[in-house]
């Protein structure tokens, strides 16, 4: 009898279950890859320090700092102390635990530095077929490797430390399928969010999402990162697309991916990790790609977005849509298109990779940010920064009027200096629109690099696609 | 840990739908190295003002807040990061349960790990709930109740394990070390 036919999801979780699952027990499930930073680490460093226990696997174990980590030259090279204290301690802390416990750590003037969910895939350590994990949520975004890979919380970071193992019950399966082509000046953030806005913000609670179809296989591996990173924002906890040819060529000579002879080995096993034809998902929604538009938040959750040329719907009564306009100083009925802009900030593990960093120089090249308008550009690690220098981009970027700084979650969330002025609109690359997330009583707009940096330019929202 | 087994207390209600863990505690309190005094950030844009008053009209600075343990929400509450300040930071508040008709995932983990119980109502349940703000409600773990002061009495979907692990105070970290040498041939066998 042939074997039955398995999702991704169902192979990848198969082949780490240490022991399976019973009515009374959670999986064991064994943990490949475990990314460490200064703010969800210390906790748990102490609970190992409480214990008497070593860190079971440091070869497996990756820490860097990203997350409170200042921006400006200055403080990161220039000998200058972080001037926020609380986050200095946190830097120092880490420092300390990485080095009592053997935890390699690209520090804060490490060349390897950066966000984590960023340096990861870049240094080849994410590979198809592993569990990672990690103390923040955005680790959904190495899904885009077939890797089964889902936030954790500190205890459950204490929990991998003692035992490279985690206690967990199978999710449930969901299939995003998302048939024809992104049309010119429409981006795989666009996509994501427009995905977010048909299932929800709690769409796909319980489920990991995988992100199949044509339109998923014609992505970069920059742009499938920025698709499985803000599969959170729908609720799940993890977002996966199988392995192909484009995920092998981004591997291939990396550092720390497989080399030689192992290569081809790792290759051929990696083929293998696709959803069987004919293999069962729990719930499944159809997107067409080619009728997506650039995409815009109007609320204070991702799965408050439209067409950045439609109108803001008109309330219906519902108390938390008025309460979400009211703290954006938004009505329904207005235009998206032409609002005032205050801030735009392009970064994030959402988009600060390279192509997000290109996209926005395609935008900026021989124009200039708007009078009053700052425009703040954050590489999403150190060696992207080089690239980007090296590519010209930089150069493009300083000459527009941007302030282009060192690596880091920077503005994203407002908890390393790098914030939004209360009341201010900010146009930003990142990932959520909370309220107060970019600085209390900021309001933050979710777009595309494509659309961050045409608002920059105008000083008022933009379609990206005037300008392209 | 504290075992966690039954008890009674007021609620205090916070209507809004899907509450963020940046609500729940803004990011620029998680630069802490420890878990203590988080519960003075629980909410705190919510909560203070601009000049760091409390804001007489949020709920958690009215008398009726004081002491009651159990919180309940709209829709989706502890959507968004990982962080486990979340949790702690109700906790350290006082409370010790959450009821919403949805609850992220990442917090209800972390929250179970923690002691504090993540329950899940049907619409009518928490339509009630949220019309009767203070309302005395029943908690029985073991018995997986919530019971309204009406005397209506629903049961709610816990994680058998983690029900376990709460009813006897057990920290599931044990549990895993005792699988160490079913860990230790995982790896063998790769």
């Amino acid at each position: 009898m042939p074997a039955a036919a398995r999702t991704l999801f169902d192979k990848v979780w198969a082949a780490h279950e240490v022991v399976a699952e019973t009515p009374d027990t959670p999986a064991v499930l064994y943990i490949d890859l475990h990314l460490i930073h200064e703010v969800t680490s210390p906790q748990a460093f102490s609970v190992l320090k409480g214990l008497g226990l070593p860190v079971r696997r440091p070869d497996l174990t990756l820490a860097t700092m990203d997350h409170s980590t200042p921006t400006s030259t200055d403080q990161v090279f220039g000998g200058v102390p972080i001037k926020v204290d609380a986050a200095a301690k946190q830097v120092r802390q880490l420092e300390r635990n990485a080095a009592e416990f053997g935890v390699e750590l690209f520090d804060m003037r490490d060349a390897r530095r950066g966000i984590v969910h960023v340096i990861s895939p870049e240094l080849g350590a994410t590979q198809p077929g592993m569990t990672i994990v990690c103390g923040d949520s955005h680790t959904s975004t190495h899904g885009a490797f077939g890797a089964l890979a889902f936030g954790i919380g500190t205890t459950e970071v204490g929990h991998v430390f003692a035992t490279q193992s985690l206690l967990q019950r199978k999710p449930k399966t969901f299939a995003v399928n998302v048939e024809g082509r992104l049309r010119p000046g429409v981006s795989a953030k666009d996509l994501i969010l427009a995905v977010i806005g048909k299932i929800g913000v709690s769409g796909g609670t319980g489920y990991v999402l995988e992100y199949r179809g044509p339109a998923i296989r014609a992505l970069s591996m920059d742009e499938r990162m920025t698709v499985c990173n803000m599969s959170i924002e729908a609720g799940a906890r993890a977002g996966m697309i199988a392995p192909d040819d484009t995920t092998f060529d981004y591997l291939k000579g990396r550092p720390r991916a497989p080399q030689g002879a192992q290569w081809d080995a790792a290759v051929a096993r990696w083929r293998t990790l696709v959803t069987d034809p004919g293999a069962r998902f729990d719930a499944s929604v159809d997107i067409d790609a080619s009728s997506i538009e650039p995409m815009i938040t109007y609320g204070t959750n991702p799965g408050m977005v439209l067409p950045i040329g439609d109108s803001i719907p008109a309330a219906a009564g519902d108390e938390a849509f008025d309460k979400a306009l009211s703290y954006m100083g938004f009505h329904g009925g207005e235009s998206m298109l032409g609002k005032r802009v205050d801030v735009v900030f392009i970064g994030s593990c959402t988009n600060g990779r390279l192509a997000d960093l290109e996209a926005a120089a395609r935008i900026l090249k021989g124009r200039k940010v708007a009078p009053g308008v700052r425009l703040l550009i954050v590489p999403g690690s150190q060696a992207i920064k080089r690239e980007a220098e090296a590519a010209g981009y930089a150069e493009i970027f300083k000459d527009a009027g941007a302030d282009w700084r060192e690596s880091g979650c920077s503005m994203c969330l407002g908890m390393n200096g790098d914030t939004v002025a209360p009341g201010q609109y900010s146009i930003s690359t990142s990932n959520r629109n909370f309220e107060g997330r970019q600085g209390v009583g900021a309001r933050t707009l979710l777009v595309s690099p494509f659309t961050a940096a045409a608002s920059a330019v105008r000083g008022l929202i933009t379609d990206p696609r005037e300008m392209l | 840990m504290e075992p966690v087994t039954r008890f009674r207390s007021r609620t205090v209600v916070i209507p809004s739908s899907n509450i963020d863990t940046d609500q729940i505690i803004p990011a620029r309190f998680l630069t802490t190295t420890t878990k203590e005094g988080l519960g003075l950030r629980l909410f705190a844009d919510w909560r203070y003002g601009a000049d760091g008053s409390p804001n007489p009209d949020f709920v958690l600075n009215r008398p009726q807040a004081r002491g009651a343990r159990v919180l309940v929400a709209g829709r989706n509450f502890g959507c968004g990061s990982s962080r486990e300040h979340a949790p702690w930071a109700l906790l350290d508040f006082g409370f010790l349960a959450v009821i919403s008709t949805e609850i992220a995932d990442i917090f209800r983990g972390n929250s179970l790990k923690n002691g504090l119980l993540p329950i899940v109502v049907d619409e009518a349940t928490s339509r009630w709930l949220l019309e009767n703000p203070g309302a005395e409600v029943d908690i029985d773990l073991d018995a997986a109740r919530l019971t309204l002061p009406t005397g209506t009495a629903v049961s709610f979907p816990i994680e058998a394990f983690a029900r376990h692990c709460l009813l006897n105070g057990i920290d599931e970290l044990g549990y895993l070390r005792s699988k160490l040498a079913d860990i230790e041939r995982y790896e063998a066998a790769r």
